[in-house]
């Protein structure tokens, strides 16, 4: 392993094996941990959209309206914009607006109305006769999301969770470019300022196979995990 | 003794647009306790529409329907939920969830019920023995023929102890001997646990089969209410002799 570390040293240029290290793990943390923190928020905003629309359980014109708004809006703002406007609030909520804590937060809000909407089709998937089903034995709301909705629409959901993963790797090298850490923000330091070209191959390389990677694992889980198809 | 079942000027209508359409007109019927009670009629009649109306999965627009005396139109939701509790119901295209396996299925009304998790298994594991399929339990829907799932939603209907029943087109979905196996455990079900059943069918055949009584709709309204034996013997409305019509027609076609 160390000679192939040194190996890779010698072409890049010394210590830039340790830098793509490091920036690989700075970007899987930013990845996961925004990703879980739209989901906090994300999973219960995509189950009242789809509980309060016409079809769902309890139709809800007004709360529907509203938070389809809030979702468009928020999901119709670039990404960079985003990130900059909402510089104070992540500079209150972490201390500071750059680095890989300075750009969990822009990643986690940009990332909750997309998840609010892949979980809001994954819902409205589920067989409105199941659902009948849940509420001809008397089952209450709550009952019905977490057993018939969240739990029929799994593989659906897990899918969405893959691509959510995919995008937010997108926005975490987009952030690099002011000073987002990780492997974007190498890419844009060696290739882009110091036109370092072989640096900035291998990073699009490793970002490309870390995309890769999670796409082959969502879909393998859940696939294994769909019991439709046996 | 009470009805166990009773629809009073029940009447559901639709807005579709700008028009309104009646899916159910002022239908009032009686059932009794142990009955197995049919209601047939061509496709679009209010069959459905009528059944969901009696576990209020469907709110009628007026009138009322009493289970065991209780008006369910008046009752808050959490009476509701209970009384639903006691109406086991089957579809034509059984419903069940598809990522949990089949004991598991079975299991689901009890967990709604907050039953403990020992108790469910013990009793799904009996109720699979009811229906015939102890060796499924671990299976999952998909791996089942049509049979065996509405085998499978009939013990989980049967799983909250109900007193009735309702089972919409339950064997439409069902070859022929599919269907005859289905109905003969509807009936072993009415005779041995005395649990009324309300049985919606287009098919005259279903009725002759298990029924006691039958209402016959039309275009969402009563064409005719009375025994099986007399409906065949002497079909009073011309929708009860359009149906048995057809069944002769089938009949004959399947002579063929
Ligand atoms: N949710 C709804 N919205 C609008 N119209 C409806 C709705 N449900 C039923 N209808 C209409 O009510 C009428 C009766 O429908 P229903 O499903 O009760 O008939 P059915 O006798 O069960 O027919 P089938 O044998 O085809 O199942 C039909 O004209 C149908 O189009
Ligand atoms: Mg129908």
């Amino acid at each position: 392993m160390n000679t192939f570390l040194s190996l890779v040293d010698g072409y890049l240029g010394n210590g830039v094996t340790q830098m793509l290290l490091e920036g690989t793990r700075d970007t899987l943390i930013m990845v996961f941990v925004s990703t879980f923190f739209g989901y906090l928020l994300g999973l219960p905003l995509g189950v009242l959209l789809a509980v309060s629309d016409k079809d769902g359980i309890r139709p809800n014109a007004v709360i529907y309206r509203s938070l389809d708004i809030v979702t468009n809006v928020f999901r119709s703002i670039p990404f960079l914009i985003l990130l900059i406007l909402i510089i104070p609030f992540t500079k209150m909520l972490v201390g500071k607006s750059y680095g890989t804590e300075g750009t969990i937060v822009p990643l986690a809000i940009a990332a909750v109305p997309f998840i609010a909407r892949m979980v809001e089709a994954s819902l409205k998937e589920v067989d409105k006769g199941v659902i009948e089903a849940a509420q001809s034995m008397g089952a209450g709301d709550f009952t019905i999301i977490c057993k018939v909705l969240i739990a029929e629409a799994k593989t659906s959901l897990l899918v969405g969770v893959t691509v959510v993963l995919g995008t937010i790797l997108g926005y975490s090298a987009m952030a690099g470019t002011v000073g987002g850490g990780g492997l974007g923000d190498i890419a844009i330091r060696y290739g882009y300022y110091r036109y370092q070209l072989k640096i900035m191959v291998v990073t699009v390389v490793i970002l490309v196979l870390l995309v890769q990677i999670m796409q082959f694992l969502g879909m393998l889980i859940s696939r294994k995990t769909d019991k439709r198809r046996l | 003794m009470s009805k166990v079942i009773r629809a009073v000027n029940v009447s559901k209508t639709f807005k579709v647009g700008a028009e309104t359409v009646t899916a159910v007109d002022n239908i009032s019927f009686e059932v009794e306790r142990g009955e197995i009670f049919g209601i047939i009629g061509l496709s679009g009649a209010g069959k459905s529409t009528l059944v969901r109306t009696l576990n209020l999965l469907e709110r009628p627009t007026s009138g009322q329907i009493f289970i065991n005396d209780t008006d369910l139109t008046r009752a808050g939701i959490k009476d509701l939920r209970l009384a639903r509790r006691k109406i086991g119901m089957i579809f034509q295209h059984f419903n069940l969830l598809m990522q949990r396996n089949i004991i598991d299925n079975v299991c689901f009304p009890m967990e709604i019920q907050k039953i403990k998790r020992r108790d469910a298994l013990e009793r799904a594991y009996k109720l699979l023995e009811v229906v015939g399929l102890s060796d499924k339990a671990k299976a999952y829907p998909s791996q089942l023929s049509g049979g065996q799932k509405q085998r499978v939603a009939i013990a989980r209907a049967l799983a909250s102890n109900p007193e009735i029943i309702l089972c919409d087109e339950a064997t439409s979905a069902l070859d022929p001997q599919t269907t005859r196996s289905v109905l003969d455990l509807l009936r072993k079900i009415n005779e041995e646990l005395g649990i009324t059943i309300i049985v919606i069918t287009h098919e005259m055949s279903v009725v002759r089969d298990i029924c006691n009584r039958v209402l016959v709709l039309e275009n969402g309204a009563v064409a005719e209410n009375s025994t099986v034996d007399e409906l065949f013997k002497h079909p009073r409305s011309q929708a009860a002799k359009d149906l048995l019509l057809i069944r002769n027609v089938d009949d004959k076609r399947r002579a063929i």
